[in-house]
């Protein structure tokens, strides 16, 4: 039995209630979806999915639910990009600023307005997929709870230039966010959406589920970058859900240097023939953090392309886990499909684990799947510091090289640099503590 | 003014001795060349004065004009004036050419102080110039999928921008066709000053008809055991080393 609940506002204490102007048939769903939460089994050591995993932090009744506050200030500190093409701010997902230079035809509404005007578009593409990674109790407890998030639908033939831009803060002692970002794109449409997440206070423990869904249309390029930065008292579940149609060109990105544990569980289903998926992450876990990374690429059709490249870099006693699986169901005939975890390992202490997969049930496919870790050798910081740059620098030096080859793959140059400012924060903090 | 190597004993961390007593002064405006067989101590001796950690000084000193640099670090001597053009140049993948020697430089300013980036970048397009490297290099990572020439060159762009009072190219030559051979050497003689010493090692005279040396010594069983001018170069690329196995030379 657990320990008895002293906040009775827990979150996991009470059904949420779903605002009254929402549409039936999502007061329906939230209200399964909490009964699916109560009736599913918690994960538990021994499962196959958790392998490795840190059960313990599983434990989230000390969290609940906040209203926004600190909303100037936040607003403020939401820097990013010098000029989106649209920003939104939720602060403990709360709606608190929204500009947008969207072309005509694009939808980029807060969730809650969307579920209203655009009622049942939402409903088509709402967490159509099952969650299979291992959090569905977690995914279950995010779609009772959420109140709100970000619903974008880019019409046939649209191309937005610049990207969306979307921070999410968490504020106050023990808040639970769920943030939830809703992409839909028509046949050869393009968009990019850049999703931030910080916590308001380095030392306020916070508790984020959140999920992001990509449907990317025929023909259709549709990026995303998620950058996890909060602070080292959070606890994340993040999941991604990536469906990719004929022809179309999906690519996720994921920066993890926040959080004091961290599971992602990405997804990606290619269901059209010369779809292809770029899976991509960079984590620099140091001191306790933990990273947990479980990956699926599933190819449904025939002639697709999928290709993941997870880096970590790690420090102190930080810990990852990556496991990944290729899927490749019976049709998917001609399929091109790559998986690639690569760990630097930055003292004696840190633990990488990989749990790289593969299952083929096709004819003519080309996959590989493979997972190294390694230190960074001597004569490489022999080379730099025969060249004046001290032993300190000459690690970050190699370890933010290591990072680099990654974000370029974004391909766009905005937001590379952000996303290295985020980098080269957190190698700021660890040369920090180490002098 | 001189690097001065006295009496250098050096061993390897299971002990064994590869340094036996190297002795050797190169003055500012001298060049030297060491040369000698496989396995004689050559390329330990870059190492040992660049400050490499793998390698136990045992006993004697290497002094910068007058001042012992063997209790320093690797990137102490190295912003003292220090410079080793390595044989085997190490890939940093993904930090480019330009943010590479940019941190060198950066790393000798006082804290505070920044680069002025124009003025920088015009400096490294005229030494890129020199040695006939496409401005690609900049952008690319350090000497990720370079050929050999193209490392070297390299190893020379950044002994230029760094302009170090002491520069040791340990076998610079090795593995250069003629051509990038030449190139390679103009931009070594375009270092050549009165304020500045070099040492080179190589196991080919060829390299010394380009760069020519004021001095030639052979270094073999881990010491320098003949000294001469230019010439002596000439003598061993015709005899070989066959004289090492003679007893006692005066």
């Amino acid at each position: 039995m657990p320990a008895v609940l002293e906040q009775t506002s827990s979150l996991l204490e009470s059904a949420p209630e779903t605002p009254a102007y929402l549409p039936a048939w999502f007061a329906n769903r939230q209200q399964a979806a909490w009964q699916r939460f109560l009736t599913t089994p918690a994960p538990k050591r021994g499962d196959e999915i958790w392998r490795f995993s840190s059960i313990k932090q599983l434990d989230f009744s000390s969290f609940q639910k906040a209203s926004a506050s600190r909303v100037n200030e936040l607003i403020k500190r939401s820097t990013g990009l010098a000029s989106p093409a649209a920003k939104f701010i939720f602060v403990n997902d709360e709606l608190v600023h929204a500009e947008s230079n969207l072309p005509a035809g694009v939808t980029c509404l807060p969730l809650a307005e969307a579920l209203v005007s655009h009622s049942d578009l939402v409903q088509t593409h709402f967490m159509k997929q099952t969650t299979r990674l291992g959090s569905a109790k977690f995914a279950a407890l995010h779609e009772a709870s959420l109140t709100n998030g970000l619903f974008v639908h880019v019409p046939d033939q649209i191309e937005v230039a610049g990207s969306i831009e979307v921070h999410h803060w968490i504020v106050g002692e023990n808040t639970a966010i769920f943030p939830h970002t809703l992409i839909v794109t028509g046949t050869s449409a393009k968009v990019r959406v850049v999703d931030m997440f910080r916590s308001a206070d380095e030392t306020q423990p916070g508790l984020a589920i959140a999920i992001n869904d990509l449907s990317v249309g025929k023909n259709s390029r549709l990026d995303y970058v998620a950058i996890q930065a909060f602070n080292e008292q959070t606890k994340v579940i993040q999941i991604n859900e990536t469906t990719a149609a004929r022809d179309a060109s999906a690519t996720g990105f994921i920066l993890n240097t926040g959080a004091q544990w961290a599971r992602n569980e990405s997804l990606s289903r290619l269901e059209g023939p010369g779809s292809r998926s770029n899976m991509l992450s960079v984590s620099i876990p140091s001191e306790h953090q933990e990273y947990d990374q479980r990956t699926f690429q599933h190819h449904v059709s025939e002639g697709a392309y999928s290709d993941l490249l997870y880096k970590n870099s790690l420090y102190d006693e930080a810990r990852t886990i990556f496991s990944g699986l290729i899927f490749v169901d019976e049709a998917a005939h001609h399929t091109d499909a790559y998986q690639t975890c690569r760990n630097l390992l930055m003292s004696d202490t840190c633990e990488s684990n990989s749990m790289p997969g593969l299952e083929i049930n096709a004819d003519q496919v080309k996959c590989s799947h493979g997972s190294t870790s390694s230190q960074v050798s001597d004569e490489e910081i022999f080379y730099l510091r025969a060249r004046g740059i001290d032993s300190v620098n000459a690690r970050q030096l190699i370890a933010r090289g290591f990072s680099v080859d990654v974000v370029e793959r974004i391909e766009n140059d905005e937001v590379e640099a952000l996303t290295l400012q985020f980098i080269d924060a957190k190698f700021a903090k660890i040369a920090q503590k180490s002098l | 003014m001189s690097l001065q190597i006295t009496n250098l004993h050096a061993t390897l961390e299971d002990g064994t001795e590869i340094l036996k007593g190297v002795n050797l002064t190169i003055p500012k405006g001298e060049i030297h060349a060491i040369m000698g067989p496989n396995g004689s101590g050559k390329s330990t001796l870059s190492k040992v004065i660049a400050g490499h950690e793998s390698y136990l000084v045992t006993s004697g000193s290497v002094t910068q004009d007058g001042e012992e640099i063997l209790g320093k670090s690797i990137d102490e001597r190295s912003r003292g004036g220090i410079f080793l053009a390595f044989q085997y140049p190490s890939e940093v993948p993904g930090v480019s050419n330009a943010n590479f020697i940019r941190a060198a430089l950066q790393a000798r300013l006082p804290k505070g102080q920044d680069i002025d980036a124009v003025a920088y970048y015009k400096h490294l397009y005229a030494q890129m110039d020199l040695l006939e490297m496409d401005r690609k290099f900049t952008a690319r990572a350090v000497n990720e999928g370079f050929s050999g020439g193209e490392k070297k060159r390299n190893e020379i762009l950044q002994m230029i921008m760094l302009a170090p009072e002491y520069c040791i190219l340990d076998e610079t030559d090795s593995g250069l066709d003629i051509d990038a051979l030449k190139i390679v050497a103009k931009g070594v003689n375009a270092m050549r000053s009165p304020d500045r010493g070099m040492l080179l090692i190589t196991h080919y005279q060829r390299l010394l008809d380009y760069i020519k040396p004021d001095y030639v010594h052979v270094m073999a069983e881990g010491k320098i055991v003949r000294s001469g001018g230019p010439e002596l170069a000439l003598e061993l690329e015709k005899d070989g080393y066959e004289f090492l196995k003679e007893p006692a030379l005066a």
